[in-house]
């Protein structure tokens, strides 16, 4: 089976960050967004609500960075880790992480990422709206491929014209 | 762990900060959030004191389950000496303040004296310092939150605001957080505004340690499909509180025209539906915003849409969130205004302002009928035509109140009663109040369970203390029974017919209780019995408080919190002059509910009064239940059986 990618839909979130709560609960057993693998990041006077997580990279910035390779990707399972044996917390990796998704605590020492709860992304399971979803990842683009069309529909509907008639 | 968080007392005449931790058997006695607030302000306020003067406090409240996994752990409540009624003064809001200040290592800020110059609050990681407020005092709600992140560079800081009219004094001034939490039938923001406050701004990075993390994932998993499962909840997660305006304006249920009609006729451009539509149209499908861990979701985003009245006004486009049930009687029932645009726009206003919406509206409303009536005429308005349904006139006596800038927008700033007292003539037998704070929009003379819980609000007229909802549901009684019969026995009458008077105060009883425990804990009470009949309560409470914070209370424990603190609230009335039968600060209703008889509405509204002998009766069962004698003083049995004998005597616990 192809790996599953944790996917972000930011239309659809509410801005509720249970998805940061639950998160610090299931890796720290504490609720405290600052050491949440995930956070939305908000707009709020305009309404925009947009969650920011590790994309797992393929070709990562975190992994090739840093000078010890203590950073790994596991393609099987799509995920990017940290190995602590090897780390040297020199914090290269949260640096250049162009997504911020790589963070630091500063109490424990250590840098910290999503690892996908080992399979069972504890977010996705407590995002009713399916704004953070963990999905097959050839089937993101499909979902905005016909989001794409229904709007061209629509237009179609109220007199748009997709033939050149000049 | 989730209960080590403290109280600040910040005296901001003398710069002074305490900081004190909160004691076990506190906890155990009032919890945390509005009730341990009741016992701060009823033992830190002098009796008797000035609400705009710097001896009155303001309190910002989080409770113990703030910022854990329990759903919707998100409410502010800020208690003080209310300016408007001089009683009680309490307000709750949503949003993401409360959970922000717990990880600042706090659940109450009590904030008493006056500063000489505008200040500002900010609570960051156990500290808490008193700053200048230079750059945040004169914006408006949503510019001083800006502001205050800019200053201290810091996007995520989250800050409780007054807006410019608490500033000018208004008396009705709420507290704000984001664009639209608003804690409002308080005068939180007033006096805030009295003491030179602007805001508490608040950042935590502070642990808050979940008990038994795994076991309060899962039970939390359930505990929210209960809440999201209920209908009422899945309809408010798509059209917000405006459904139940569609609900009840269609039966005959809302105030129009001040008081004079009991639905708002031709009015399809505000029904849920329509409102829904303007958000898909202007934000997008997906334009339901949510507080902290809610998943009901049910505030809608929205744009002011361009149509007439917003172009020549300049609002076009302005985002904002909303409305809630509240504005569509506030901005449409009450001044018979039927245009989306208006409510919109004015929803807006009173957001930017930080005013309270319900008692703005009713008080233009209120001068409308005036108007009509001739008491007051367009010399007194400034030429403004003040006639129901005026939309521009509404907004701009919005203005003209929020600045003060005119005869009437002054006099109407200072409150309902001090307005009538200026206008005189027969004005006050038009004011639709309860202890002086003016009526929401809803009509109860077909619901005299409904009627008692306006009467009884300890913060005056009020749906939020008390109010029996499902009471509208005819629920069969053995529903009712499972509901209202725990977790404390009780086996009198109870009918599922709205218009009876038997086993009414029992219900408003125990609502007022769930309400009063609901808020100790620092949940939404759109989680628990208020809307919907199958929500949680007291026995679920004490599972989500045990996995979360580890403390172990029964569900009787808790009731008996809440009904102590409920009382605290009641004595502070009483030491404050409330008297049942006084039309001013009494536990009393306004003529018109039982005079005039509704004359619009369904078949079972058309004709509606209230009896006044029945309801009598029916307030002195709700006194009895609460253990108080016939004044509603709470007996030295009740005091002792709380532990509230001691409450006068005793030293401030924290």
């Amino acid at each position: 089976m192809e790996a599953r990618v944790l996917v972000i839909d930011h239309d659809k979130c509410t801005g509720c960050r249970r998805c940061e709560l639950v998160c610090s609960v299931f890796h720290e057993g504490v609720s405290n967004p600052s050491k949440a693998r995930i956070k939305v990041e908000k707009w709020e006077w305009e309404g925009l609500y947009i969650p920011m997580t590790c994309r797992q990279c393929v070709d990562a910035p975190c992994m090739n960075v840093c000078p010890v390779k203590a950073i790994e990707r596991d393609d099987a399972q799509g995920k990017v880790s940290v190995d602590y044996d090897k780390c040297i917390v020199c914090r290269s990796c949260v640096a250049v992480c162009p997504f911020g998704a790589m963070n630091f605590n500063p109490a424990e020492k250590k840098v910290f990422k999503c690892d996908l709860c080992d399979g069972n992304p504890q977010c996705v399971r407590f995002c009713d709206m399916k704004a953070v979803d963990y999905i097959d990842s050839r089937k993101e683009s499909t979902v905005r491929k016909r989001d794409a069309a229904l709007k061209m529909a629509e237009a179609k509907k109220l007199g748009a014209t997709t033939v050149y008639e000049g | 762990m989730a209960l080590d968080r403290k109280l600040a007392v910040v005296d901001l005449t003398t710069g002074n900060i305490e900081i004190k931790p909160i004691p076990l058997d506190v906890r155990k006695k009032f919890l945390g959030g509005r009730g341990l607030a009741a016992y701060l302000l009823y033992k830190y306020v002098k009796p008797g004191c000035d609400p705009m003067g710097p001896e009155n406090a303001v309190i910002f409240s989080a409770g113990p389950l703030g910022g854990t996994l329990a759903s919707a752990g998100s409410r502010t409540d800020v208690m003080c000496k209310n300016p408007l009624t001089g009683l009680l003064g309490s307000g709750n809001m949503g949003g993401f303040f409360a959970p922000e200040l717990r990880w600042a290592g706090f659940d109450h800020i009590l904030v008493k004296g006056k500063a000489d110059k505008p200040v500002y609050i900010w609570v960051h990681d156990g500290e808490v310092e008193i700053k200048d407020g230079k750059n945040v005092w004169g914006k408006t709600v949503t510019e001083a939150q800006w502001a205050v992140r800019e200053e201290l560079g810091d996007p995520d800081i989250k800050s409780a605001v007054c807006g410019p009219a608490a500033e000018k004094g208004v008396k009705y001034g709420n507290v704000m957080t984001g664009i639209k939490n608003a804690n409002g039938r308080g005068g939180g923001g007033s006096v805030m505004g009295s003491k030179n406050l602007k805001m508490v701004a608040a950042r935590g990075t502070m642990d808050i340690k979940i008990a038994h993390p795994m076991e309060a994932l899962e039970f939390d998993k359930k505990y929210i499909e209960m809440i999201t499962g209920a209908k009422v909840n899945q309809t408010m997660g798509t059209l917000g509180t405006p459904f139940i305006w569609g609900a009840a304006n269609a039966w005959g249920g809302v105030r129009a025209n001040n008081f004079q009609l009991n639905q708002l006729l031709y009015s399809d451009d505000i029904e849920p539906e329509s409102l829904d539509e303007i958000s898909n149209q202007t934000v997008g499908k997906y334009h339901m915003a949510a507080c902290f861990g809610c998943q009901v979701h049910c505030r809608a985003k929205y744009r002011i849409p361009d149509r007439p009245l917003s172009q020549k006004l300049g609002m076009v486009g302005k985002y904002d969130e909303g409305p809630e049930y509240t504005s569509q009687n506030a901005f449409c029932g009450e001044p018979g205004c039927t245009k989306a645009e208006t409510l919109l726009i004015c929803n807006h206003l009173v957001n930017q302002y930080g005013v309270d919406n319900l008692e703005i509206g009713s008080l233009i409303s209120w001068a409308m009928e005036l108007y009509e009536k001739g008491i007051l005429t367009s010399k007194d308005t400034g030429g403004i035509d003040l006639r129901f349904g005026n939309d521009e006139a509404l907004i701009e006596m919005i203005h003209h109140i929020c600045n003060r800038d005119t005869w009437l927008g002054d006099v109407l700033a200072e409150g309902g009663l001090a307005a009538a007292e200026k206008i005189g003539r027969d004005s006050l037998k038009y004011m639709i109040h309860v202890k002086g704070m003016n009526h929401l929009g809803s009509d109860e003379r077909a619901t005299p369970g409904l009627a008692l819980n306006a009467a009884m609000a300890s913060r005056g007229s009020d749906h939020l203390r008390s109010r029996p909802a499902i009471d509208l549901y005819h629920l069969p009684e053995q529903v009712l029974r499972r509901i209202y019969g725990s977790p404390v026995p009780y086996d009198g009458p109870l009918s599922p017919d709205q218009r009876e008077y038997a086993g009414k105060a029992w219900m408003v009883f125990w609502q007022e209780t769930c309400f009063m425990g609901v808020d100790c804990l620092g949940t939404c009470k759109y989680h628990t019995t208020f809307l919907g009949a199958t929500l949680p309560n007291f026995e679920d409470w004490s599972k989500v408080l045990y996995y979360n914070t580890g403390l172990e209370m029964t569900p009787r424990e808790m009731w008996d919190v809440a009904e102590r603190c409920n009382l605290i609230e009641r004595l502070f009335n009483i030491r404050e002059g409330m008297k049942k039968d006084d039309p001013l600060k009494g536990e009393m209703l306004v003529d018109r509910y039982f005079d005039e008889p509704c004359r619009l509405g369904a078949p079972d509204v058309v004709g509606a009064t209230l009896d006044r002998v029945k309801f009598e009766k029916m307030r002195a069962e709700f006194y009895q239940h609460k253990g108080c004698d016939e004044d509603g003083i709470p007996t030295p049995q009740t005091l002792s059986r709380l532990g509230l004998d001691t409450l006068d005597a005793e030293q401030p616990r924290l």
